[in-house]
């Protein structure tokens, strides 16, 4: 567990990135801090494997302060996970993931072997071991990413806009990927986004922030969407536009769900139409409870 | 162009290939005392430029002081370290060679690593890296063809100002220039600086060719040669300053 | 500095000739360089070779280069216009791959709006290419700059009238003092050029200044230009 208490973060020159910040991050689930740019999630994500340290307040994982524990050997049993992948360019996809192993002092062949299994899990080819970072594709360096993050097998593991620079098929792939890996590995998982969708697709608690690192709003997606806590909430969860708020209307061909622009956006799983269309029916079940259930498959 | 084939003549000549004053011997002097101001050169510049791209602090008194010392002309250091400690030996060429060869290593070294992407050294840091660890391997490794082609840059300069240094009594290719004008020998200046030039251009070469074995196999390895770059994988550092003085 | 005093009148002519001998070059290989420059620029397949000879060019220690100049343009040994061509070739040389640099560093889409809005492709050069392309032109200039100042001294071994004949009877006098007056009035003619193009730079490039961004770009492009980065 990762608690976060009353902290604070003002940068050397003057920014307040972080204000009195609170938050009590559960063990083995998926929390999503999101926000847009400059709301200070990163700094927060951050601070919890002390690449930031906080002006004031406390951060505490398992009871211990962070700021006891030193820096390196820290970073060394978290995964960390960032957007670009931020792998050495100049060392193979297999020494990449072993990266960490190796710095433990783990005997290489050991590592490798590791490593390829890592590999499995991700979902990757092991014939993509000896190749560079640079011949592979965006999404595929994104899944080295992630398994060099699991090669210490962390209890924690934090992810900063990680899918952020693939395109949205690849994305998709790689948030389906993660809630598969959650399901077996059962991590604590800290997670990043911009992404609206994305946070009520993955996470088992999202936090939604306003600039200043200051909570717009906390809770499951069903809490937020069903409950917005204001104006800020409502209008970037989208609860106000017409994307979200839908009803049934009866066409000649059969039920549709329609938004309040007008427009259809799906249809009721279990309806006829609805068993014959499955990318309607995904987006029935999405629409329907609001947000995508939990480790339910969308397809 | 009689003079450029008298110069070819007088290098053609074997009365001057043999003795201590002779043209082996004469490149080798040269040579050895090339190598030895860059090494000293390095090893003073090299540190110091990590220190610098490392931390990224000082960088701005380092230019200056780079610039300053770019300023300095090679031929009155060299005659005023000469004069200032009344050795006529190869101690004060030394030392004013190995300052002025400095700039170029230093700028080599700091800026190699600054071209290195901010991206993989963050995230060797996040993932728990020492900085003596993210400097060993990950910034300098990927920050060698820079600072390859700084030590490239002053291993030139120190060929070039070698041979200005032989207005003292040093040895050297230079000699054949300055003892030429003694005597108004101009096929014997042509020569010397023929040859002077053609081991500029062979050091040059062998720089060249050490830069581009340097780059990490994984750099270039899935790059498209990319046209806006203009093929800078040869990346010809020019000299931050003095041409081969 | 009793030297300097009681020489005041000799010291001053070698500085005006020391001054002329540097300025030349910088001038002449900077706008030679521009055409040059901007054919590497423009046409890639060229920019190897030109740089390439450029960077041969570059190689040429000066000595040599000085007293070859006589057998490859037929001056007399004594001839300043020895110095004048050898400093600038290597003003040239330098400034070529800057030039192919700092044109390379406009970025593509200000000038597709250009010829987009209807500048032709010479006056889109003039107002647009070269302005843009100005903060790193300058820093290629001011190390031109700095460099030639310095290498003139060198002419003083083919008896060229200029600062570094201070070092010479200098040295032939045993007279320390002479030398240090040297050392000391080029590394103020280096500054005083420095200044100068800065001041130039200031007045020609005003939006360099306020914008920082376009600051720390051209800063930076400006060191790969001048390292080969």
């Amino acid at each position: 567990m990762i608690e976060f208490r009353d902290v604070t973060k003002r940068f050397p020159d003057g920014t307040l990135a972080v204000d009195d910040f609170s938050l009590v991050i559960p063990s083995r689930k998926i929390t999503v801090l999101v926000g847009s740019s400059g709301s200070g999630k990163t700094t927060i994500l951050r601070m919890i494997n002390r690449m930031v340290d906080p002006t004031s307040g406390q951060i505490e994982i398992d009871g211990e302060d962070v700021l006891s524990l030193k820096p390196v050997a820290l970073r060394r049993s978290i995964g960390y996970v960032m957007q670009n992948s931020g792998l050495l360019p100049h060392r193979k996809v297999v020494d990449n993931i072993a990266t960490v192993p190796l710095l433990k002092g783990v005997k290489k062949k050991d590592a490798r072997e590791r490593a390829l299994e890592l590999m499995d899990t991700v979902g990757l080819e092991r014939s993509l071991a000896d190749r560079y970072p640079s011949q592979l594709s965006g999404g595929q360096q994104q899944r080295v990413g992630v398994a060099r993050g699991l090669a210490v097998d962390p209890n924690i593991l934090l992810m900063d806009e990680p899918f952020g620079a693939v395109d949205p098929i690849v994305r998709d792939d790689l948030q389906n990927e993660l809630l598969r890996l959650q399901r077996d590995l059962d991590k604590t998982v800290v997670f990043v986004t911009h992404d609206i969708d994305e946070a009520f697709k993955l996470g088992d608690q999202v936090v939604i922030f306003r600039k200043g690192g200051i909570v717009a709003q906390k809770g499951t997606p069903a809490e937020i969407l069903a409950d917005p806590a204001d104006e800020f909430v409502a209008s970037f969860v989208g609860a106000d536009r017409g994307r979200r708020a839908l009803h049934v209307e009866e066409t000649p061909t059969g039920s549709v769900l329609v938004d309040s622009d007008g427009r259809a956006a799906g249809v009721l799983s279990g309806s006829p139409r609805g068993a014959a269309a499955p990318s309607e029916a995904k987006a029935a079940t999405v629409s329907v409870a609001g947000a995508p259930a939990q480790g339910e498959d969308a397809s | 162009m009689t003079d450029i084939l008298a110069a070819f003549g007088w290098i053609g000549d074997p009365t001057n290939w043999s003795g201590p004053s002779g043209i082996p011997a004469r490149l080798g002097e040269h040579i050895v005392y090339s190598l030895l101001t860059l090494l000293l050169a390095a090893i003073i510049a090299l540190p110091i430029g990590f220190a610098i791209g490392h931390s990224g602090r000082f960088r701005g008194l380092a230019v200056g002081v780079s610039g300053a010392l770019r300023a300095l002309p090679t031929l009155g250091l060299v005659i005023y370290l000469a004069l200032l400690t009344t050795n006529l030996t190869i101690v004060p060429p030394l030392i004013a060679l190995t300052i002025l060869a400095i700039p170029p290593i230093l700028a080599g070294a700091y800026s190699g690593l600054e071209s290195v992407d901010r991206a993989p050294i963050d995230a060797a840091r996040a993932i728990g890296m020492t900085g003596w660890q993210v400097f060993t391997k990950v910034e300098l490794p990927l920050s060698l063809p820079l600072v390859i082609g700084g030590i490239r840059s002053g291993g030139l300069q120190v060929i070039a100002t070698w041979t200005v240094a032989a207005i003292l009594p040093v040895g050297g290719l230079g000699r054949f220039l300055f003892d030429g004008i003694a005597v108004q020998n101009y096929p014997e200046i042509l020569g010397g600086s023929i040859i002077v030039v053609a081991l500029a251009l062979v050091a040059d070469g062998l720089f060249a060719i050490v830069q581009r074995l340097v780059v990490p196999r994984g750099v270039t390895a899935g790059r498209v040669r990319d046209s806006a770059e203009g093929g800078r994988s040869a990346a010809r550092p020019v000299p931050e300053g003095a041409p081969p003085t | 500095m009793s030297f300097l005093w009681s020489n005041l009148g000799q010291v001053w002519n070698l500085t005006v000739t020391h001054v002329w001998l540097a300025a030349l070059p910088i001038i002449i290989g900077f706008v030679v360089s521009l055409p040059i420059g901007w054919v590497a620029n423009r046409y890639r397949w060229s920019r190897g070779v030109l740089l390439t000879i450029g960077g041969i060019l570059y190689t040429i220690p000066s000595l040599p280069l000085f007293f070859a100049m006589p057998a490859l343009i037929g001056t007399q040994i004594l001839s300043p216009l020895n110095v004048v061509v050898a400093l600038s070739i290597y003003a040239l040389a330098l400034m070529v791959r800057t030039t192919a640099d700092a044109l390379g560093s406009v970025p593509g889409d200000v000038l597709q709006s250009a010829t987009a809005v209807g500048f032709s492709a010479w006056r889109r050069f003039w107002s647009v290419e070269l302005p843009l392309a100005g903060p790193v032109l300058l820093a290629g200039l001011r190390v031109v700059s700095v460099s030639t100042v310095s290498l003139v001294s060198v002419g003083a071994l083919l008896g060229v009238p200029n600062l570094g004949y201070l070092f010479t009877d200098g040295l032939n006098r045993s007279y320390t003092e002479e030398v240090l007056v040297g050392i000391i009035l080029i590394m103020v003619v280096a500054l005083v050029f420095d200044l100068i193009l800065v001041g130039l730079g200031r007045v020609l490039l005003p939006w360099t200044r306020s914008n920082r961004r376009a600051g720390r770009l051209s800063r930076r492009a400006a060191m790969r230009a001048v390292t080969g980065a």
